[in-house]
């Protein structure tokens, strides 16, 4: 109850660091285009951001149903499920809110003894954790399975021509994608 | 000691390095990432076309193969271009690093990777320019910004060189007019000279060099593929087509990007063409030789791409035709636009076209003599020469993507959208600095739309998708309408993930829809056999 | 570290004038030998850098375009941004020149309360056009330097100048400190500045007049001719760029005009012979009609 008096007034100044800390994990020249680019459209990446932990943030908020929080993380975990990341970096900005929140809070936690109540709030967090995972996941199966359909809606038509299929330029089935990679 | 009770977050995932180390550029090595790099060319389609030194090689793997004398054949090749370019020499020569281009480019936008910037990436190869071109580079070296060419360098290039679309974003930015396009072009060139092309690339342009198109679809499968579809319009409108190929005396040669020929959804934008022309009586003809409009020579060399572009004016020669009508493309009518009659020409063989229908002389295409159908369909309908329902399209609310290619190398941007407008009820546009001159990118151009680089062009789709959803949000919009090919089958992929339920067509397409023909049965579906609006209940 | 570097070294630069001319009384060297040296360099450099440029030739008509192409009778062009003739191209690059129109199109969206709101991120151009009329300015007042009667427009602009001095960058800024000191403070000759000035120009310059002019004039001089000298090896030459710039100065006309590539040279194809060849089987097949039966 009081955990959640006391985020709702440091809102602000969290979602700053939290979003900081986010924007972090790119390269210098590239955080500070997310963080200083306020437009939407020229700046898609960062917006969403922002705005994915804003709601993520009200949704968390000890007071609050979080049932409904899927769309938020999507949005973001969607962006950083096919940039340069694995797969724990992709999903580890959920775990920054933890630390942000107890750098932040530090001293009012101490004073009002509120250890309980940031520890359930704290066991939200893990539990929207276990969630990213699964959103991650599906933004890669998303991956594979639009590989797989442009390969049909390609072949498709030949296909349809019974004895007609050709072989698909560049199509190399005997490479693997990962065959690229140095191991 | 008591004070500090509560871990901190980053020691329970210390593993985890999740902030980025500070570095410049330079120091920084190039890193193949899963998912953003095509697989290499094979040997067999370098063979096919003399291109240099054909090998089996994995961009990913540290070997590639290079000949003995590389670095001497890349230095020369850079020597020979800056001779015959100035916009590569001026380009090398004069970016202030000013930073306005920087993130501009869709590939940055969306995927953060710092040497994404445009004006990064020429440094990568402006580096080695100024440390073999320029006196201060020699003199000064790493102070001067110049850098050796060594094989990471070289790696360094071929990863970038195959991240940009050439786009040409950036250029509209750019208060010296630099292209990144223009070197990233060049860059690919270089890398060619050395056989590093991707198998993208490689395989279609050694397919339309020998069967007229990319897909290698040969004359008589070309043909009938394109038959197939005439049972579809058949189905549809109740209208029998029966389109002509290589005929001689043909008043008009049409040319297209062959994607539409096959894939779907540019399938429907080809029927498309085949119910207009059919519905006009245009005396015209396909061609099995010139069947591409497409050129994916360009992505390799401008001495590919004029190879392959050959057919188009040689076809219309043999065939005796009048002027030339180009299909929805994007690249093709850059080249179209800017190359072909410099490569090709003069085409004086053929006259200024007219419309056999309007009348109206296309005066702006009085050199190069060929069309672009988009230009040619709404001159028809300015001039009320189509019947139209566009209540046929009242389920479609669209929006209007321009291809980079025709918007910032070509300019053509009112004419689709008349022709949209006319055939769609419900039309919104995008916010104005993501349309235009201004447009994103799919992400998949040049070549990059390959499958093993899906990641890649996830990030390059992003802010275009970005801004749809944005529409889709605020208008409800669910057509993302275009004219071209590559965007058809790229964004389709790119909607599918970023904002699923947004379907892709060609202009054509809409026009089909919406096109009352003579002696056409009832209409009750879609091009693609779904329901007209009005029409569900009936099955 | 690296924004120091130009610091220092333009603190060296005024310590080696002022070293030159109190100490060593190098007046001939700093007031003559060295300003024309650098113009020397100055004209060569630009030249030889221009021509540079243009020894390679354009063979490919690749202008960005920013708007409409000329197409139908009735869809408006846009005449500037994508130019079908060469007074659009003149328009354009005086656009970009005198107003760096490409700079000012960072253009930036913002959501307030659910509407979109257009607005510039005008700050780069701004800064840009700042500095680059403020030089120019400079340079042109400069001009009273040369002239024997300082016409009104140059008075007009010395005027306007007093307050977009703001804007004057580092490099400059000592060049312009130089000035206001030498102009407000030293009171140099300033009668004996023009002298001297006048004399370099017409070529004759009078000794007698150097050693009565004040130290910081030289040390301003100096800057300057360093500056003229290094102008060419700078990125500063962008300026002579822009107008070669082939996505800039030349016209959207490439259907209506055909392009000429001076190093066109002929390709190896495909011919529909070969093809024909390739294919003819198939092709009488399928009912494609052949060349040769
Ligand atoms: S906008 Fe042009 S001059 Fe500025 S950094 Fe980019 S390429 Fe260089
Ligand atoms: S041309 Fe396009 S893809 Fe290439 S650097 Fe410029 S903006 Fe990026």
């Amino acid at each position: 109850m009081k955990l959640n008096a006391l985020l709702l007034e440091k809102k602000t100044e969290i979602i700053e660091k939290w979003f900081d800390a986010i924007v972090a994990c790119y390269p210098p020249d590239t955080a500070q285009f997310l963080k200083n680019k306020k437009d939407r459209f020229t700046n898609p990446m960062g917006a969403t951001i922002l705005q994915g932990i804003e709601n993520i943030f009200d949704k968390l908020l000890p007071d609050n149903d979080c049932s409904d929080i899927a769309p938020f993380l999507d949005n973001i975990i969607r962006i950083r499920a096919v940039q340069d990341f694995t797969p724990s970096q992709a999903v580890a900005f959920i775990f920054l809110l933890k630390k942000v929140i107890r750098e932040e809070l530090r001293q009012e936690i101490q004073e009002n003894k509120l250890y309980e109540e940031l520890l359930a709030f704290e066991l939200k967090i893990d539990n929207l954790a276990l969630s990213t995972f699964d959103i991650y996941m599906k933004c890669r199966e998303k991956l594979y399975e639009i590989k797989a359909n442009e390969v049909k809606n390609m072949t498709f038509r030949l296909l349809q021509q019974a004895n007609l299929i050709c072989e698909i330029p560049g199509y190399r089935p005997d490479v693997k994608d990962d065959d690229n990679i140095k191991k | 000691m008591a004070k500090d009770q509560t871990p901190k977050a980053d020691e329970l995932f210390s593993t985890i390095d999740y902030k980025a180390p500070e570095k410049s550029w330079m120091d920084t090595p190039v890193e193949f990432k899963p998912g953003t790099f095509c697989h290499g060319s094979r040997p067999k389609y370098l063979e096919l076309l003399h291109m240099p030194y054909p090998k089996e090689w994995k961009p990913g793997e540290e070997d590639w193969k290079l000949p003995e004398n590389w670095k001497e054949i890349f230095l020369d090749g850079m020597a020979e271009r800056l001779k015959k370019y100035r916009s590569f020499k001026l380009f090398m020569d004069i970016c202030v690093r000013c930073g306005a281009c920087a993130d501009k480019c869709h590939f940055y936008i969306g995927g953060g990777d710092p040497k994404n910037m445009p004006v990064l990436r020429a440094e990568l190869l402006r580096s080695v320019y100024r440390k073999y071109f320029t006196t201060s580079g020699k003199l000064f070296g790493k102070t001067a910004g110049a850098r050796e060419l060594t094989v990471d360098v070289l790696r360094e290039l071929w990863y970038y060189a195959y991240q940009c679309t050439e786009c040409r974003r950036c250029s509209v930015f750019c208060p010296y007019g630099i292209d990144t396009a223009e070197v990233t072009i060049i860059a690919r060139e270089l890398l060619n000279l050395l056989g590093l092309n991707t198998d993208w690339i490689a395989g279609p342009v050694s397919n339309c060099y020998m069967k007229g198109n990319h897909l290698g679809l040969e004359p008589h499968t070309f043909k009938s593929s394109i038959e197939f579809f005439l049972s579809d319009i058949e189905d549809i409108t109740g209208i029998k087509i029966e389109p002509t190929f290589n005929r001689k005396g043909a008043e008009i040669l049409f040319v297209t990007p062959s994607g539409d020929v096959f894939a779907d959804p540019g399938t429907y934008t080809a029927m498309g063409y085949l119910m207009l022309f059919h519905e006009l009586g245009l005396d015209y003809t396909w061609s099995t030789y010139a069947s591409e409009g497409g050129n994916f020579g360009f992505f390799t060399s401008n001495e590919t791409a004029k190879r392959l572009h050959y057919k188009i004016y040689a076809e219309a020669k043999r065939l005796g035709v009048k002027w030339i009508l180009g299909g929805e493309c994007g690249h093709m009518w850059r080249l179209i636009h800017q190359y072909l009659n410099t490569w090709h020409g003069p085409a004086d063989f053929l006259e200024v076209p007219k419309s056999p229908i309007t009348d109206t002389a296309f005066e702006n295409a009085r050199s190069t003599k060929m069309v672009h159908v988009a230009e040619f369909t709404a001159d028809l309908i300015r001039n009320g020469k189509l019947k139209l329902d566009p209540g046929r399209n009242d389920d479609i609310k669209l929006t209007w993507h321009d291809s980079c290619n025709t918007s910032r190398g070509m300019g053509i941007l009112e004419e689709p959208r008349y022709v949209a407008k006319s055939v769609c009820n419900h039309f919104y546009e995008m916010p104005e600095n993501t349309i235009k001159e201004y447009t994103f990118c799919c992400g998949s151009g040049t070549g990059l739309n390959a499958g093993e680089n899906m990641e890649l062009r996830m990030r390059g789709g992003f802010p275009r998708a970005n801004a749809v959803k944005f529409v889709r949000d605020v208008h409800g919009v669910n057509t993302l309408g275009n004219i071209c090919a590559i965007d058809r089958a790229a964004l389709t992929a790119s909607m599918d993930y970023w904002v699923p339920g947004i379907r892709v067509a060609g202009l054509h397409e809409l026009v089909a829809n919406a096109l009352v023909m003579k002696g056409e049965k009832e209409r009750t579906v879609n091009m693609r056999n779904e329901p007209l609006p009005g029409k569900e209940a009936k099955e | 570290m690296r924004a120091l570097t130009p610091f220092v070294m333009v603190i060296a630069l005024v310590l080696l004038a002022f070293a030159g001319i109190k100490t060593a009384n190098l007046h001939f060297l700093f007031g003559v030998v060295i300003p024309y040296a650098a113009l020397g360099t100055f004209i060569i450099g630009v030249v030889y850098r221009v021509l540079n440029w243009g020894s390679s030739p354009v063979p490919f008509r690749i202008p960005t375009t920013c708007g409409q192409e000329k197409s139908l009778p009735w869809i408006k062009q846009n005449k500037i941004d994508n130019p079908s003739s060469s007074l659009g191209v003149i328009m354009r690059m005086a656009f970009e020149v005198l107003l760096f129109r490409s700079l000012f199109r960072n253009m930036k969206t913002e959501l307030k309360s659910g509407k979109v709101v257009y607005g510039s991120e005008k700050w780069l151009w701004v800064a840009g056009l700042a500095f680059h009329w403020s030089f120019l300015i400079i340079l042109i007042r400069h001009f009273r330097c040369f002239i024997e009667n300082v016409p009104f427009v140059f008075k007009t602009i010395e005027g306007l100048d007093s307050f977009l001095q703001i804007g004057v960058p580092l490099f400059y800024i000592t060049e312009a400190t130089s000035g206001v000191l030498m102009r407000y403070f030293y009171k140099v000759h300033i009668v004996g500045v023009k002298i001297l000035t006048m004399g370099l120009i017409s070529f004759n310059p009078d000794p007698k007049i150097l050693n009565e002019i004040g130290t910081i004039f030289y040390v301003h001089l100096f800057l300057i001719s360093v500056l003229l000298a290094y102008f060419p090896f700078s990125k500063l030459m962008h300026m002579g760029g822009v107008f070669l710039s082939p996505t800039r100065n030349l016209a959207n006309n490439n259907r209506m005009e055909r392009h000429t590539n001076p190093w066109d040279y002929p390709v190896e194809v495909h011919t529909y012979e070969e093809y024909e060849n390739d294919f003819r089987d198939k092709m009488k097949k399928a009912g494609i009609p052949v060349e040769k039966e």
